[in-house]
């Protein structure tokens, strides 16, 4: 059996202590431990960005990294965009120019543009492709993903 | 009076709101008491026959319940399919394709499935296998299936597995009459779904019912695979069908869900089984072909003859192979009026990955052939690209195949769109080339589609259907039609699917079917519910029901327009209740047609691009993307953007970058993310136009047609014709990579 240990992070807002498996991911500790499905498995090798969180400010694949190594940080996963049940303005616009379509890469999209738009609030189309360029969509063009980050900034400018 | 959310406007998804909080649901989301995790065991070898299975290490590792194998399966080893029942649970004494499972592992953890799935052992010899089309047409080749497996097949001593003929006229009468014949041969790879769900499958058995959890896009589909397999009841396979993440056809059929039910019996637990991504790979992918076309012109530019040779490389089991090859194959003349079309298609079993439906359905495939050889042909007669295509182009109403549908629209509006959006008569910057190219697709040719709205005393209302909602936004579409017919607002309707106990059959979701055939089902559902209004109107106001007029969420009768539910609340008066639509949308087969069933609706697509190439690199760059589709009636414009602009990028992916990469054992070299690449937004083209020409002429709700593919079929080739004109070079292999370009540049000079 793995090592356990014992580890204090704070989880989408809130201050938690567990004990995770040495050998566990946080994306296994996220999904299969605290519940938090929203984020999602596909390539599990850093490429398809399905499982972006943030940790620190920073975009992050979460299937790369083991979770011991958020003992002390912050980490917001989808679950943890939206205050009181209120979508917030990045969700929203994904909603209104129907960005998701399957859905199951925009908790991955979101979270990369949500780390994104904390330092660029004035991006250009090229900058939001660069910024979620790690983030794999198959079943649209990208192009209503890009139209709603690029919605969310104005609305932060505003 | 339009409620909100009404047909023709472009309310929020339906289920977005989930999908942007991350409560939506997929399978792998979904826990069960109990479960098991299960793990797949294969071999990393394109061909071997299995020797032996030794469980015995794996048996000891903590927490494994169950390790199965063969032996524990039913003599002979039970099969099922699409098409053709050769797909076995497990592989029945051969590997016949990479990664064909040889045993699986249940366990109570990941890590001990994964631990014992690594101790078991797997003696095995190596065999030849056939992994192309030449290789499996030579005389010698082993054959991939058994003949025993295909009794009274003609070709069953061969890898050809099924010969289709189609056209109408005579070759050999007409072949004078043409001023220019042209005969080429392209080329279309292996490339394959990547939906970023991976599939996944629970069963649970509960009591007498197996409960099945799958990532399915037919559900009804796989409760009838089930049943057979395993002689159970309808009734006792509960299919739960969470919408999928994504599917593309590679979800159609049951893959793994009979194995994952074997288990669960044996065990008397939940077994689940994500797969991974890699794992997809050998799961499900496009067939790769050869196309042959002979064209036969006149010197004006007006098409005498198609001759055309389609041949399939499907895998190692038909799944839905057959049916996607001559489907596509049965439309291999395009969109045109050709006097004369043969066309001869076969598909060719290999020791590959069983290919299934993906994406246009053997469609992009033909067309690239097509399409090219007739920009060729443009080039030998010194003829405009657009206009050879443009004169040859049906009439609406014209019986352009004989004996099907008619051209159900005005295609010309079409193809004159997409040039006019490109710019085609527009001056060209210096290393830049553009392209037209036209697809077209067959609808569904059969389909049944039951449903039932529930309009509630409180003026909400429920729908149930059977269709699977993987990101085309049946849900919304059909909330729409709801809300038009009741005259209720979206919010106040939900939309229940994805389980087989509740919700009433509906054949699949495929063939860009859903708004078109269960859209119809809805709405007649509404006109049921329309029919007990009436009634009711005509009970409570003391007139004849003739005199009522019901529409569009409004009574009218003498002098008065009241809401329906205004009328249905005082009609129910104080126990309340709710008024039941059923609905039903069949279009039966048709015995002596071809396919055995006209296409309900043509999809028709206009792409044309313009393009520039790196000399220096050999890489394309898009400078402007255009596709055009005639879909009828737009019944959410956002969703017919995000369906054709999502459709034109994939069809960017199969014809830049995708390719499966074998070697000369038959194993998959680039499984996964890493080594198969797929657009990201960083290889979007520069500026992508999706626009519809709705003329309101389909024969869904509102006159809508299907238009989830359309925009994939052409792709390829006016890419490739773009590159042509920038480089002068004809290349008949995809994907057009920058190397495969650069080699053909360095080879020009």
């Amino acid at each position: 059996m793995s090592e356990v240990i014992h580890i204090e992070a704070n989880i989408n807002g809130r201050d938690r202590a567990f004990e995770v498996a040495a050998n566990h991911t946080l994306l296994d500790v996220l999904r299969d431990q605290l519940g938090l499905t929203g984020t999602k498995e596909c390539c599990v090798v850093g490429e398809c960005g399905a499982c972006t969180v943030v940790v620190d400010g920073m975009p992050m694949n979460s299937c790369l990294m083991l979770a011991v190594e958020i003992d002390g940080r912050d980490v917001i996963s989808v679950e943890g965009l939206a205050t009181d049940g209120r979508l917030s303005t990045l969700q929203q616009a994904f909603l209104d120019v129907s960005a998701p379509q399957c859905g199951f890469c925009i908790p991955g999209q979101l979270m990369s543009a949500h780390a994104f738009l904390q330092r660029n609030l004035d991006p250009s189309i090229e900058d939001v492709h660069e910024a979620l360029g790690g983030n794999l969509c198959r079943c649209a063009g990208y192009l209503q993903i890009t139209e709603a980050v690029m919605l969310a900034a104005k609305a932060g400018r505003e | 009076m339009t409620a909100n959310g009404s047909v023709g406007s472009s309310p929020n998804r339906v289920g977005g709101r989930d999908r942007v909080t991350g409560a939506q649901q997929y399978v792998a989301d979904i826990h069960l008491v109990d479960e098991l995790q299960a793990k797949l065991v294969k071999i990393d070898e394109g061909r071997a026959r299995i020797i032996s299975i030794d469980t015995t290490k794996a048996e000891q590792v903590p927490g494994v319940q169950l390790i199965l194998t063969p032996k524990d399966l039913p003599h002979p080893m039970p099969r099922f399919g699409p098409q053709y029942e050769d797909r076995p649970i497990l592989a029945d004494g051969e590997v016949k394709y990479h990664g064909e499972p040889i045993a699986a592992v249940a366990a109570d953890t990941k890590e001990a499935a994964e631990e014992a799935v690594a101790l078991v052992e797997v003696e095995y010899e190596v065999l030849p296998g056939v992994f192309s089309i030449d290789a499996a047409l030579d005389p010698d080749a082993d054959l991939v299936q058994h003949p025993s497996l295909r009794p009274n097949e003609p070709f069953a001593h061969s890898n050809i597995k099924t010969e289709f003929n189609f056209g109408w006229g005579d070759i050999g009468a007409i072949e004078g009459e043409a001023d220019y014949v042209i005969e080429r041969k392209y080329e279309f790879p292996m490339v394959t779904h990547f939906a970023i769900e991976p599939h996944a499958f629970m069963v649970a058995p509960e009591g007498d019912e197996l409960k099945v959890w799958s990532t399915i896009q037919h559900p009804f589909q796989l409760q009838k695979t089930l049943a057979k397999l395993l002689d159970l009841p309808l009734s006792k396979l509960r299919i739960f069908a969470p919408d999928p993440g994504g599917g593309f056809g590679g979800k159609q059929h049951p893959k793994l869900e009979p194995l994952v039910a074997y288990m669960a019996m044996k065990t008397g637990r939940p077994v689940r089984l994500i797969m991974s991504l890699e794992e997809t790979f050998q799961a499900v992918r496009r067939s790769s072909t050869r196309v042959r076309v002979r064209l036969g012109l006149t010197n004006d530019g007006d098409m005498v003859f198609n001759d055309t040779e389609t041949d399939y490389l499907i895998g190692a089991y038909v799944d839905i192979a057959d049916r996607v090859a001559s489907k596509a194959s049965y439309v291999a003349a395009g969109p045109y009026r050709v006097p004369v079309v043969k066309i001869a298609g076969r598909t060719i079993l290999s020791n590959t990955t069983p290919t299934t439906a993906f994406r246009g359905f053997g469609v992009p495939q033909i067309t690239w052939a097509r399409e090219c050889t007739l920009d060729e042909a443009a080039l030998g007669l010194g003829i405009d690209r657009l206009e050879i295509r443009r004169r040859n182009l049906p009439e609406k109403g014209v019986e352009f195949i004989p004996g099907d549908t008619p051209a159900d629209g005005d295609w010309r509006q079409t193809v004159d769109k997409a040039a006019e959006l490109i710019g085609w008569d527009a001056p060209l910057s210096e290393g830049r080339g553009r392209g037209i190219a036209l697809g077209l697709k067959s609808g569904p040719t059969t389909g049944l589609s039951y449903s039932t709205v529930r309009l509630l005393a409180d003026g909400s209302a429920l729908v149930f259907c059977g269709t699977s909602d993987m990101g085309q936004g049946a849900r919304t579409v059909l909330s729409q039609i709801v809300a038009q017919e009741m005259g209720i607002p979206i919010e106040r309707i939900s939309v229940i699917m994805g389980d087989t106990a509740i919700v009433p059959y509906d054949q699949q979701t495929s063939a860009s079917r859903s708004t078109v055939l269960m859209g119809t089902s809805v709405y007649r559902a509404c006109k049921d519910i329309h029919g007990k209004v009436r009634a009711m109107a005509s009970r409570i106001h003391g007139m004849d029901e003739a005199d009522i007029d019901v529409d569009g969420g409004t009574v009218r009768f003498t002098g008065e327009e009241l809401p329906i539910v205004e009328v249905v609340q005082e009609g129910l008066g104080s126990l309340g209740g709710e008024v039941i639509g059923n609905g039903e949308m069949r279009k039966d087969k048709e015995p002596d047609h071809p396919l055995a069933g006209s296409a309900a609706f043509f999809e028709f697509n206009c792409t044309a691009i313009e393009a520039e190439v790196d000399d220096e690199t050999g890489e394309i760059q898009i400078i402007k993307h255009v596709t055009v589709g005639d879909v009828g009636t737009a019944l959410n414009p956002q969703q017919v953007h995000g369906q054709d602009e999502g459709a034109a990028i994939m069809g960017l992916g199969h014809t830049l970058m995708e390719v499966m990469i074998h070697d000369e054992m038959g194993r998959i070299r680039n499984m996964g993310a890493i080594d198969y690449r797929i657009p990201t937004s960083k290889d979007l083209p520069a500026e992508l136009v999706s626009d519809s020409i709705e003329n309101s002429d389909g024969p869904g709700p509102y006159g809508a047609k299907g238009v989830s593919e359309g925009s994939l079929l052409c792709t390829a080739p006016a890419v490739g014709a773009a590159v042509r004109e920038a480089t002068g070079l004809t290349i008949r292999d995809l994907p057009l990579t920058p190397q495969r370009v650069w080699e053909a540049m360095r080879e020009q000079t």
